[in-house]
């Protein structure tokens, strides 16, 4: 939207834009009714009763308890309806639905890596499908980073030693701005990029373009191999680890007696800090790869774990709330 | 009373010339009056660096300073205009000067203590100052980890440690008036005779003895993890850079209310005199000042809603965040209600207290914007942000500040000003302040990010706007300076109570003697009534 | 003046030397004193409160590393200390005693133990602290969790005896684990210990003023403020002590 030719609201460019913005139309409309009220009475006022003589003072009045409580209690009221339209605008930007597609990102100084399922991988470029729920899972490499998209009108930290996600749906074609919110050193503001929103055919066009190496899913089995994950894991449940097919989404029983549901943030941790949670049955025998694997093979380790749990793949969003997700590695449940 | 006014034989400003008389003196006034210079400069440095930002930002390029250069720009400023201007601001300068003699005291309790913090302030101030000498500090005012405890090469450790000292200067600050107001109230001035202002300074001081110390703290933490090399916040080793989060903003979001409560106080002074009427609900007004700093204690994850909080621990918050929304808004109806049948007169004073009004309202308003849930998404760490707290710290506390100085600037030096630059001065900074800060509502909610050295093309015309703006509110900053220092010497004599106002200072010749008081006074008539006090004066030399 | 004040008169009665000319009396002033320090207490209280916060959330989430990073600190040197600390607390509270009752020479030898109390738990913590040193023990590149048991396997040869309780224990968490996580104890470890050895520090220095001031005869059971001001100090640094000592040497000691 642009007034005298100068942009006033950002593109709506997802189902939440429209949310969002008619959030932000209440609140504009009754913190200007406000505003005005005040302006309004203390310019009265200040004209109607201005001082006519040196010698002049007020009228004593000292309070009214009926006008306190009125003007405590509506303005109660009210935030009470702007704290809960916001929370459940917040709740729907928080869940993202399990037919989501999946796409990864990584923050690093001074880029966005993103890695789509299909293999392809993009720097400060993302390019996606319309109409469809997209999820994003964000990490970092260094500091703290934010990925923001303000058509979509959504953002969340990126947080190193950790994941964390959003998700959207974008609606209309088109190509909007990538920012970076979080301050993250010297350049900054040179770490943004270009979501490009395809309609669905153009997309697939787009996947099928340009040599890649493979899906994300066989990236992450050749690291398999390469790492020799599968002289353990091996698929019968002979090894000397535990077997990972149709694992993901599934509850292990730990050494301890406790559970764990599998998803992201446990297969990250059960790479990075092996020995935090042991299945039971198991000796704690695997190495521990913090600081040997980057974040983007770590991804791609977690996608070919997931690849191998087809059932279990889509819904491998954990039970917890999801911007929860972020369990900092090796912290043991609670024994 | 006298017919002519003249300035007093012996005044508190001339009890002693020399140097020494005022390095070593105990006397609350002088030292109120040393603060007054210091922060004025670290204003003034604060300042430069704020053109600097917006030089930088009249164009979408980064073509004024190297990105590296910018993020040290905005960094000091903040490290400055917070640390060393807004948070010693009103408290070390009018609550210094004038908590004594509006409680009937000849000091606060602790004297010594007093001038003690102004020296702690003195050696943070050196450190910080030191520190944007050999090169700066680039981490944001906010220093979060791990990009202050690792990846940051700039003096981060120096600028820490300066504020970690400003801090105890303000930490002592607090306690002085907390022990002040608790033991050294004068006969008959009961709790409920206090001035709003003693109020309002009664509720900083709680926040700034519970607060200050959790910043300090976290900033020995970092200190020792970039320094030493430990790892209380560092993810490879398990720490939770969150966590810095969560204790940085457990100090610094009660930071915002010791900014922004002494300007409701001042505020309240100023609604009051300049109406002749006492305020309107004073209890209401008196305790919203403390639940503004108990809630201002439960609020501060509001800073973290999209740092990977949970979104049940982020609802609570924002719920928590709405309630210090409520007294805020009942102080500025009841400002409103005291207008009402009041004899209002526009002196300068009075023109701040207006704008104040006007700004502090948008400033809280804005806020909501932000503590609701699902709007916050979107607009954490844009330009919307900046401009909301700008409005309550700019235009909240320094337009307090700055009507407060004009207030009571005739007690302080038993001067007065020129009326006519004074008020040139108030609708420029009005003006100037609302053309630099609105556009950055806008340009914040179009996605701009906030500590951006460069930016889209199409966010120009706004960010050219707040540049221009950004022009006359610095004119209008650097005019009281000129008709202030003018006053001094060729400025009209004020006499006690130039402005017919009803509090104990106004009883006190201009400017005091030392001791306040030559006998201690008995308090027989309650706050605000003007139907008992000394009626402005018809000739004012 | 207006009508709206009237004069109250005192100066009534004769001043205390040590009054001060801004106070109308001596209790007024003594309670002042008092309130200032209290308030003090309650900066202090929340300048360790950060401190205790991020312990208590790291001990939660890390709670076996933290366990056995406890013990490898010397619960005869912490457990001497803390023994030590508390009885410098009744020396204090003799020397405040010996200030009200006007006993001048027992004032100043209360105040003299308590700072070689004091100076006895700091030569303690001295020795604690190079034993973390000459283990590696100390956070930072140099860390090395492994050091400890090592040398004591070189020392003992196969002899060498296990941890103790090492044989109730089934360790979870692998040597790598370890020497990540147990940096945060450690580095909590050497703040927490560090800026209480500070305290006591300020608070040796506080005393051998009010020691010499003592000396002087500055006090009498009219004013005796500093000497009662450095004792609520004295026993806040003991009391952040007593929270320490469990929290850092006892996390599950009792297997």
């Amino acid at each position: 939207m642009k007034i005298f030719g100068i942009p006033i609201f950002p593109e709506q460019a997802s189902t939440f834009a429209k949310d969002v913005d008619a959030l932000y139309f209440f609140i504009f409309t009754v913190s200007a009714f406000f505003a005005l009220a005040v302006a309004v009475s203390v310019i009265y006022f200040g004209l109607r009763y201005h001082r006519n003589h040196d010698g002049e003072i007020g009228a004593r009045i000292e309070g009214s308890l009926p006008l306190e409580l009125l003007w405590s209690v509506i303005p109660t009221l009210i935030a009470m309806v702007m704290f809960g339209w916001g929370a459940s605008v917040f709740y729907h930007l928080r869940r993202p639905p399990d037919e989501a597609m999946q796409i990864y990102a990584v923050g690093k100084q001074w880029m966005w890596k993103f890695q789509h399922l299909e293999g392809q991988r993009e720097i400060n470029e993302l390019h996606i499908p319309a109409g469809r729920p997209i999820k994003i899972t964000i990490s970092s490499e260094d500091v703290l980073h934010s990925l923001y998209f303000p058509s979509f009108r959504t953002k969340m930290d990126a947080i190193p030693g950790r994941y964390t996600e959003l998700w959207f749906e974008a609606q209309a074609p088109g190509t909007y701005h990538i920012f970076c919110t979080e301050y993250c050193g010297t350049n900054h503001a040179g770490m943004i990029g270009s979501v490009t929103v395809l309609d669905p055919p153009q997309y697939q066009a787009w996947l099928q373009g340009g040599g890649i190496e493979g899906t994300l899913a066989q990236r992450g089995a050749k690291l398999f191999t390469s790492l020799q994950c599968d002289t353990c894991h091996l698929d019968a449940g002979q090894g000397r680890g535990p077997s990972l097919r149709d694992i993901v989404g599934t509850t292990v029983t730990l050494q301890d007696g406790s559970t764990a549901v599998v998803d992201d943030a446990y297969l990250r941790e059960s790479i990075l800090n092996s020995q935090a949670k042991i299945v039971n049955g198991f000796k704690p025998l695997m190495p521990t790869f913090q600081g040997l694997i980057s974040e983007e093979n770590l991804i791609a380790l977690i996608e070919h774990v997931k690849s191998m749990s087809p059932k279990g793949a889509t819904t491998a969003a954990p039970a917890a709330p999801p911007a929860a997700t972020g369990a900092a590695p090796d912290r043991p449940e609670k024994k | 009373m006298l017919d002519t006014l003249k300035i007093p034989g012996r005044h508190y400003l001339n009890d002693g010339h020399s140097l020494r008389s005022w390095l070593f003196t105990k006397d609350h006034k002088r030292i109120a009056i040393m603060y007054l210079m210091s922060i004025s400069i670290m204003f003034f440095i604060g300042g430069m660096f704020a053109v600097g930002i917006r030089f930088e930002l009249a164009t979408p390029q980064g073509d004024f300073v190297t990105a590296d250069t910018y993020n040290k720009f905005f960094t000091m400023h903040g490290v400055i205009m917070v640390f060393f201007f807004l948070i010693p601001s009103i408290p070390a300068v009018l609550g210094n000067f004038l908590i004594p003699p509006m409680i009937g005291a000849k000091d606060l309790a602790f004297p010594r203590i007093n001038l003690l913090s102004l020296y702690i302030f003195w050696i943070g101030a050196a450190f910080t100052l030191y520190s944007m000498v050999v090169g700066g500090v680039d981490t944001g005012w906010t220093f979060y980890t791990p990009y202050s405890a690792t990846a940051s090469n700039t003096s981060v450790v120096p600028t820490a440690v300066g504020i970690f000292i400003a801090g105890f200067s303000s930490i002592l600050t607090g306690l002085n008036f907390i022990v002040t107001i608790h033991r050294m109230r004068a006969p008959g001035m009961t709790w409920f005779r206090l001035p709003l202002f003693v109020w309002a300074h009664y509720a900083t001081s709680l926040v700034q003895v519970l607060g200050t110390p959790v910043i300090a703290i976290t900033l020995v933490m970092l200190g020792v993890e970039r320094g030493l090399g430990f790892g209380i916040f560092d993810a490879a080793r398990g720490g939770d850079p969150v966590l810095f989060q969560h204790l940085f903003w457990f100090y610094s979001h009660p930071a915002v209310y010791i900014m922004i409560l002494p300007a409701l106080g001042v505020q309240s002074e100023l609604i009051s005199t300049f109406s002749r009427k006492t305020i309107f609900g004073y209890s209401f007004v008196a305790f919203s000042s403390l639940a503004i700093a108990v809630f201002g204690f439960i609020v501060w994850a509001h800073h973290m809603f999209v740092a990977g909080i949970s979104t049940y621990a982020a609802m609570v918050f924002s719920f928590l965040s709405f309630s210090v929304a409520i007294p805020s808004a009942v102080k500025v109806f009841n400002w409103s209600a005291t207008l009402y049948k009041g004899s209002v007169s526009f002196d300068t004073p009075m023109l701040y207290a207006y704008g104040f009004m006007g700004l502090f309202a948008i400033g809280g308003l804005t806020g909501l914007f932000l503590a609701t849930l699902g709007l916050d998404v979107h607009m954490h760490d844009t330009y919307f942000v900046v401009a909301h707290f700008h409005y309550i710290m700019v235009g909240g506390a320094i337009m307090g500040y700055l009507g407060g100085l004009h207030f009571w600037w005739p007690k302080m030096t038993g001067r007065m000003y020129s009326e006519f630059f004074s008020r040139v001065s108030a609708i420029m900074v009005f003006v100037g302040f609302n053309v630099t800060f609105f556009p950055q509502f806008v340009v914040g909610y179009l996605g701009m990010p906030r500590r951006y050295h460069s930016y889209p093309d199409e966010m120009q015309v706004l960010n050219v706007m707040s540049s221009a703006g950004a022009t006359v509110l610095g004119l209008g900053y650097v005019l009281p300076v000129l008709y202030f220092l003018y006053s001094l010497r060729r400025g009209a004599v004020a006499g006690p109570n130039p402005w017919g106002a009803s509090g104990l200072e106004w009883h006190l010749q201009s400017p005091p003697l030392t001791e306040n008081f030559v006998e201690v006074p008995e308090v027989i008539n309650e706050p605000y009534e003007y139907e008992h006090s000394v009626v402005k004066e018809k000739e004012r030399v | 003046m207006s009508n709206a004040v009237a004069q109250a008169d005192h100066h009534a009665h004769a001043h205390h030397p040590a009054q001060q000319h801004h106070f109308d009396t001596m209790p007024q002033q003594k309670e002042a004193a008092v309130l200032g320090m209290w308030v003090f207490l309650l900066t202090e209280i929340l300048f360790f409160g950060g401190l205790f916060a991020a312990y208590m959330i790291y001990r939660v989430w890390y709670f076996e590393a933290f366990a056995e990073a406890s013990r490898r600190l010397s619960l005869f040197w912490g457990g001497l200390n803390t023994a030590v600390l508390i009885g410098s607390s009744l020396t204090m509270a003799m020397a405040v005693r010996g200030a009200q009752t006007n006993k001048r020479t027992a004032t100043v030898n209360w105040l003299i133990l308590t700072m070689i109390l004091g100076a006895v738990f700091l030569g303690v913590k001295v020795i604690e602290y190079q034993d973390k040193f000459a283990n590696y023990e100390v956070p930072g590149a140099t860390y090395n969790w492994m050091y400890h048991d090592e040398r004591a396997a070189a020392a003992g040869g196969e002899h060498a005896a296990p941890a103790p309780g090492a044989a109730h224990r089934q360790l979870a968490l692998s040597p790598g684990q370890l020497q990540r996580t147990t940096q945060i104890y450690f580095s909590l470890y050497f703040t927490m210990t560090g800026l209480h050895a500070l305290h006591m520090i300020i608070g040796i220095g506080l005393m051998s003023v009010i020691t010499w001031m003592a000396w002087q005869g500055k006090f009498d059971d009219q004013y005796y403020t500093p000497v009662e001001m450095s004792g609520l100090y004295w026993h806040f640094v003991d009391i952040v002590w007593i929270f320490l000592f469990p929290l850092l040497y006892l996390v599950e000691r009792h297997q």
